[in-house]
């Protein structure tokens, strides 16, 4: 997975959003050990300073933890994972949504797409 | 003064030309800063007078409390614009030369990093592509391990892929507590890189702050800000 940040929000925020979506999806496993934040700025070229505070956001908001001595792990309370992956689902949706409505579609075309597409899909 | 640079009304003339005109600046430590503005903005000439290169003709500026000299040479790496080594020199006489002048060099960073570029110990300058003697300079001057890095246009005149991995190496190799200005106009490649940028326009500051402020007030990218206010 590539980090993909646009250019015009800020790169803090859109961090955050990347470090759940990789936390929700397993490349940071529950309880895995994170990588260093010089490597992850590496990784995601960006500020080390700036990848400091998003992980400190994660920090606080539970999905990671520091151990003094051994460095940050991800969290191994699957609840916790389970509702930040809704909150992201929910994200994906509310787009998704933005987007047929923009195109002009009315909520009921909207399900019947989705469920044909769904049909379509898993043949 | 906690600031590792700090300058009160700092102003230079050459002639009736202001290149810099009563500039104030506070820059902390830890913090990676782009120097931005268009051609003829002051930006070198800022970094040449940090350097004690130049000296002002009003104001004041002091590194680490002392005014740009010897001593400030000791804690500041500096990547000039042009070179200043000789083309028939190799990668181990420059290496000997950065390691007679500077006792903050770590030798083994400098070829660790070159070895990992392909560049032996014999190669000759004279031999290197354009991009390639950049890549080294950089290298160079990254393997200091100082307090303050001033990198006066480290990515102009190189190919995209060479970019990347110039911001690669000057993130992974300032110091922790170091800074590190660096003067550019290709903002779009670095910006996500920076802490604070400064925005200099006429020898004067036009704009301060940090990347992700401006873009939250804005709602645009630092290089569509500047586009925007340096528009001709």
């Amino acid at each position: 997975m590539s980090w993909e940040l646009k250019s015009d929000r800020p790169i803090y925020t859109q961090l955050i959003e990347q470090l759940e979506l990789r936390i929700c999806s397993g490349i940071y496993p529950p309880g895995s050990r994170m990588p260093s934040v010089r490597d992850l700025a590496r990784e995601a070229s960006v500020n080390p300073n700036t990848m400091q505070r998003a992980l400190t956001r994660l920090e606080e908001d539970g999905l990671l933890h520091t151990s003094r001595t051994s460095g940050r792990f991800v969290t191994e309370d699957i609840n916790l994972i389970n509702q930040t992956r809704n909150k992201l689902a929910q994200e994906q949706v509310r787009i998704f949504l933005k987007g047929m409505s923009d195109l002009g579609f009315e909520n009921s075309e909207i399900l019947s797409i989705l469920t044909d597409t769904v049909k379509e899909w898993s043949i | 003064m906690n600031n590792l640079l700090e300058c009160r009304n700092l102003s230079k003339s050459f002639g009736s030309v202001k290149a810099l005109n009563k500039v104030n600046l506070s820059i902390g430590q830890g913090r990676i800063v782009g120097l931005l503005g268009p051609n003829a903005s002051g930006k070198s000439t800022f970094i040449k007078i940090c350097n004690d290169l130049l000296t002002p003709t009003g104001g004041e500026i002091r590194i680490a409390g002392k005014k740009p000299g010897i001593e400030t040479k000791k804690i500041v790496s500096y990547l000039p614009e042009r070179s200043y080594l000789n083309d028939w020199m190799k990668v181990s006489d420059i290496i000997a030369f950065f390691q007679d002048f500077y006792s903050d060099f770590n030798r083994d960073k400098a070829y660790d990093m070159l070895k990992s570029l392909g560049i032996g110990k014999k190669d000759r300058l004279k031999t290197m592509s354009k991009g390639t003697k950049e890549k080294v300079q950089l290298i160079l001057v990254m393997s200091r391990e100082a307090q303050l890095y001033l990198l006066d246009e480290p990515i102009g005149g190189v190919d995209p892929a060479a970019r990347d991995y110039i911001l690669d190496t000057i993130i992974s190799n300032y110091s922790e507590n170091a800074t590190v200005i660096l003067s550019t106009h290709l903002i779009a490649d670095i910006e996500k890189i920076l802490d604070d940028v400064i925005f200099l326009r006429e020898g004067q500051v036009a704009l301060t702050g940090t990347v992700d402020q401006i873009r939250e007030e804005s709602g645009k990218s630092v290089d569509s800000l500047f586009r925007e206010v340096f528009k001709c």
